[in-house]
């Protein structure tokens, strides 16, 4: 059912709306609201491109496009199987809320060189969308590093000496990775004469040494794991966080870190494959590690002061909760990890768009500063409430769907460690996060007169995203039936096993 | 008419040569256009040359149609037509853009400057183009003597620099023609064909002079071609030459070194006797290797942008070593693509090293800041591209040349090589964005600007210089991408027809 294609220009399209954007951004930097109209136009219509695409990915069947041939035998060629629809509908649909955000907080701020911000953002979206629809792993490395380039300019907007350093080491890491990926990617070619992703994994039927297959998992692992965070490959992200919020937003929480975790998802369910992942123990690797970083990040996140770093560790956490969900190669573990890259990027987005909201309104960045700020911004730290209770899994929110899947996998698996750990982690999430609410809400504040909301540019797209959260936890298959894409993605990897 | 091109090439050059040589009687200023134009023509030539070749195959030039062994040939094959038509076009743009930074630079020496750089070019095609090992050694004389002289016009210390290089390139010279002598007395031919029909059916037990002139002819080219450590001409040579001779030789003339290794050792001797009869190419892996690593450290210890360059050109030289090293396919696509790769960003690279001369009057790291973008954004973004080129990001052309060497390496299971060719990828982003974060993000600091010993401001212009030397670092900088994006059309119409017998 898989094996349906059709040919079609969208998915380049989509790629490319956003470059197209590029020179128009550069061109019109002068006219700062002409300037973000291209933006918005191309938020808009990259997300209605995709959207097409939705009801073909529904069916089972995938849009492809052979652009070129990049090396001999390997084609440069994007496929949108319903996997990348899924993620490309994340990521373009968020955007679009994310460039009316952007607005407000770079107006808001005074940032500078705005035009650099616009344009790296949108070919940041162009190099996501590539990651989403790569049909082979050199198209994918191409996107990849193009991502890693693009967003160098957005981490170290500020230009102080501490984002240079941080931009630094978060083009040490990646770049490091990306290094990786090219071994594995080189080798897996070597071995098998093809680097096409294939549901089921493409080295299905195959047959190496067990130690070579670990040490290329090893291999792709460090390659896809440092955008993921995967502990240890994670401290350029804290440090990452120097970048002005939106980009912590869509960057840090949908696009970069989520390329990260679909690369993880399409290495596992479709380079090896679960039965190959299965037979050579790499499952059990790829568990302890994610595993591992779900509790620790979670602890570490308890010891932030500053808004964004606990956001941050919190994002590690969850990033491994979508790998532990592959990890259990169980359909039920890929749907509920699949679908947390959706929830989490609602949830996420939703409270790195408040932590900005408050930097822009009353420049504070530090969780002790908050008591009381719920009562003049009721609307912002609402929605930041309703994103705390969804991380903790807490129903009706989202959060709690992706969670259901993923204990659901756990107990399909017949791992009840990672039963445990989910449920651990649910508890801790609730500890970091809900002393905030309360600070906010029920604690008396200093030097609050004078301040009210944030501008509308920036609290609508935040209620909207928290509306969404609550909209999607109650019916998962609303517009963008992210769940059915989900299992369906989930069915084509574990053989239609349920 | 195609079957005489190949001797065109030569003559456009040697008549270029005089006829520059007499320009300096009266019309001094006809040096430049006249330079330019025998490039032009060559490289139009080249082109028609790589045209036919792609379509009707290999052919020959005999020398007063003298049939080889007797006389001299000329031998266009692909491999020989796709240096031919990179060295040219290269060399092309870097002349186009030399006009400004010449006068600047060079002041009267103008006239005599572009009669060595023709000698040169006719040297290198010369190279390319004989089919015959002595031959090749007098072009190879002719262009070393050409790249002495184009190097000690610099500035201060370049003189000695050029004297080493003299030294070295010498005594690299005689190593080959030693090796040549061997090769002669014990086959009694230097027709390159003829050599590769005679060589297999000799016992190298019982002529170790064979052996001998092999290891001779290797290590001459490899002080040519600067692997290490036979590389301690090149740093100062490339640093303290004028800037138009850095572009012009520092992409060209390794590059040609590079092709008389490819041409001895795979197609002279032949794929099964370096690799298992005598193992050249492993020693060969490994210095690269080295030289790999120690390019890039060096580099990364340098303040002056040219300087920097230089060690970065040693370590490039060693991909292409490492690539012929392999001594398979893959390795060797590899190898062949990154001598046109790295000949447009070592190009591109000196280019803007010469563009920042001009305008500001130094290309020393330390003192580049913010301001130099605002005044020189093109000369900047092409900068900014081949350097991310040089590190061997996708889609631009440097990561192909690196893919393609990684495939090669673990298709010989040469973990180690593996390693480096992604190490030094590390190591060359270190380097280079350390120069665009300066370039990018560092706040001018206002007094060390103006302040700066022995600049003169007014001397040097203010923003982009003249368009004729920004349209050819933006051209190099274009050719990166599209290199990058249709390298898979390069490899399969271009190197794969010119793999060299038993790989």
């Amino acid at each position: 059912m898989n094996d349906l294609t059709y040919v079609s220009h969208i998915p380049l399209f989509v790629v490319l709306v956003s470059m197209a954007a590029v020179p128009l951004i550069l061109a019109s930097s002068r006219k700062p609201n002409l300037r973000e109209t291209w933006t918005l136009l191309a938020a808009g219509t990259k997300f209605l491109l995709v959207f097409s695409l939705l009801p073909g990915a529904l069916e089972g069947r995938s849009a492809v496009l052979h652009l070129l041939e990049i090396s001999p035998g390997v084609d440069l060629a994007l496929k949108a199987d319903p996997f990348g629809v899924f993620f490309a509908l994340i990521s373009s649909s968020l955007w679009i809320f994310t460039s009316f955000y952007s607005i407000g907080y770079v107006r808001g701020n005074n940032e500078h060189k705005q035009t650099r911000y616009f344009a790296s953002f949108a070919m940041c979206l162009s190099a996501t969308m590539g990651i989403a629809f790569s049909a082979n792993l050199l198209t994918f490395i191409i996107f990849y590093e193009i991502l890693t380039i693009s967003t160098y300019p957005l981490v170290i907007h500020k230009e102080t000496p501490e984002s240079i350093s941080g931009g630094r080491q978060y083009l040490l890491y990646t770049l490091t990775a990306g290094l990786f990926l090219i071994a594995a990617a080189a080798w897996t070619y070597q071995l098998t004469g093809t680097m096409d992703f294939k549901p089921g994994g493409l080295f299905a039927g195959t047959s190496f040494p067990g130690s070579t297959m670990t040490v290329l998992f090893f291999l792709f692992l460090a390659g896809v794991g440092v955008k993921a965070a995967i502990m240890p490959l994670h401290s350029w992200l804290p440090v990452a966080m120097v970048a002005p919020t939106p980009v912590s937003a869509l960057l840090h929480a949908v696009a970069v870190v989520k390329s990260g975790v679909f690369g993880v998802i399409r290495v596992v369910g479709f380079v090896f494959g679960p039965e190959v992942m299965a037979a050579y123990g790499l499952n059990i690797i790829l568990a302890s590690f994610a595993g591992t970083t779900i509790i620790v990040a979670s602890l570490i996140a308890f010891r932030q002061d500053n808004l964004k770093r606990r956001l941050a560790y919190s994002t590690i956490g969850h990033l491994s909760y979508i790998v532990l969900g592959a990890a259990l190669l169980s359909p039920s573990g890929f749907t509920g990890g699949m679908l947390h890259i959706a929830t989490h990027a609602t949830m996420k987005i939703t409270l790195f768009f408040c932590a900005g909201a408050i930097y822009v309104n009353l420049h504070r960045e530090n969780i002790s500063q908050l008591n009381g700020i719920g009562k003049i911004m009721p609307w912002t730290m609402g929605a930041f409430a309703i994103g705390s209770l969804g991380l903790a899994g807490v129903p009706p929110v989202n959060g709690f769907v992706s969670k259901w899947f993923l204990a659901l996998g756990a107990l399909e698996a017949d791992h009840l460690v990672v039963l445990g750990i989910f449920v651990l982690s649910g508890l801790l999430n609730a500890g970091y996060f809900f002393p905030i609410v309360h600070r906010a809400f029920f604690r008396e504040g200093e030097h609050l007169e004078g301040h009210g909301e944030a501008s509308a540019l920036m609290v609508v797209p935040l209620v909207i995203t928290a509306a969404l959260s609550v909209l999607i936890g109650m019916r998962p298959d609303l517009f963008f039936h992210f769940y059915e894409l989900a299992s369906l993605v989930a069915r084509s990897l574990t053989g239609g096993l349920l | 008419m195609v079957e005489n091109a190949p001797v065109l090439i030569p003559v456009i050059y040697m008549a270029a040569c005089m006829l520059i040589s007499l320009t300096r009687l009266r019309y001094r200023w006809l040096a430049y256009p006249m330079a330019l134009a025998a490039t032009v023509l060559a490289s139009a030539t080249a082109l028609g040359i790589l045209y036919h070749v792609t379509r009707h195959g290999s052919f020959n030039y005999y020398f007063g149609g003298w049939v080889p062994p007797i006389g001299i040939e000329y031998v266009i094959d692909p491999l020989s037509a796709f240096v031919l038509t990179v060295i040219n076009i290269v060399a092309g743009l870097v002349l186009y853009h030399s006009l400004n930074v010449n006068r600047l630079e060079l002041g009267r020496k103008v006239v005599p400057y572009y009669a060595v750089a023709m000698l040169l070019m006719l040297g290198l095609n010369g190279i390319v183009l004989t089919g015959d090992f002595f031959n090749l050694f007098v072009f190879l004389e002719i262009s070393s003597l050409a790249s002495y002289g184009l190097i000690a016009v610099g500035e201060r210390g370049s003189a000695f620099a050029a004297f080493r290089y003299l030294i070295l390139g010498t005594v690299g010279a005689s190593f080959y023609l030693l090796g040549l002598g061997f090769l002669h007395l014990n086959t009694g031919s230097l027709n390159m064909a003829d050599l590769a029909a005679i060589i297999p059916n000799l016992e190298f037990g019982k002529d170790p002079a064979i052996v001998i002139a092999l290891v001779m002819m290797t290590v001459g080219i490899c002080i040519k071609m600067a692997i290490f450590p036979l590389h301690g001409w090149l740093p100062d040579a490339y640093t303290l030459a004028p800037s138009t001779s850095s572009a012009l030789i520092a992409p060209i003339g390794t590059k040609v070194a590079s092709y008389i290794l490819i041409r001895t050792l795979f197609f002279v001797y032949g794929v099964d006797l370096v690799t298992e009869g005598i193992p050249v190419t492993t020693i060969l892996g490994w210095l690269s290797a080295i030289g790999i690593i120690y390019g890039s450290i060096l580099a990364i210890a340098q303040s002056e942008l040219k300087r920097m360059l230089a060690y970065s050109s040693i370590a490039q030289i060693g991909y292409i070593g490492l690539g012929i090293s392999m001594a398979n396919p893959l390795g060797f696509i590899g190898a062949v693509l990154h001598v046109l790769n790295h000949a447009f960003m070592k190009a591109c690279l000196f280019l803007v090293a010469a563009n920042l001369r001009t305008q500001v009057g130094h290309s020393d790291i330390s003192r580049f800041d913010d301001s130099y973008r605002v005044k020189m954004p093109w000369t900047m973004a092409a900068f900014t591209t081949a350097a991310i080129s040089m590190v061997g990001l996708p889609p631009l052309a440097g990561f192909f040349s690196k893919w393609y060497l990684a495939l090669a390496t673990i298709e010989n299971s040469q973990w180690v090589f593996l390693a480096v060719i992604l190490i030094s990828s590390l190591l060359n982003a270190v380097y280079f964005f350390r120069v665009i974060e300066k370039v990018y993000m560092k706040s001018p600091s206002g007094v060390a600007d103006d302040a700066g010993a022995g600049n003169d401001p007014a001397q040097f212009g203010s923003g982009e210089p003249t368009s004729s030397m920004v349209i050819p670092v933006l051209v190099f900088a274009a050719a990166l991408l599209l290199i990058g994006i249709f390298n898979a059309l390069i490899v399969t119409t271009l190197i794969q027809p010119m793999m060299p017998p038993g790989m």
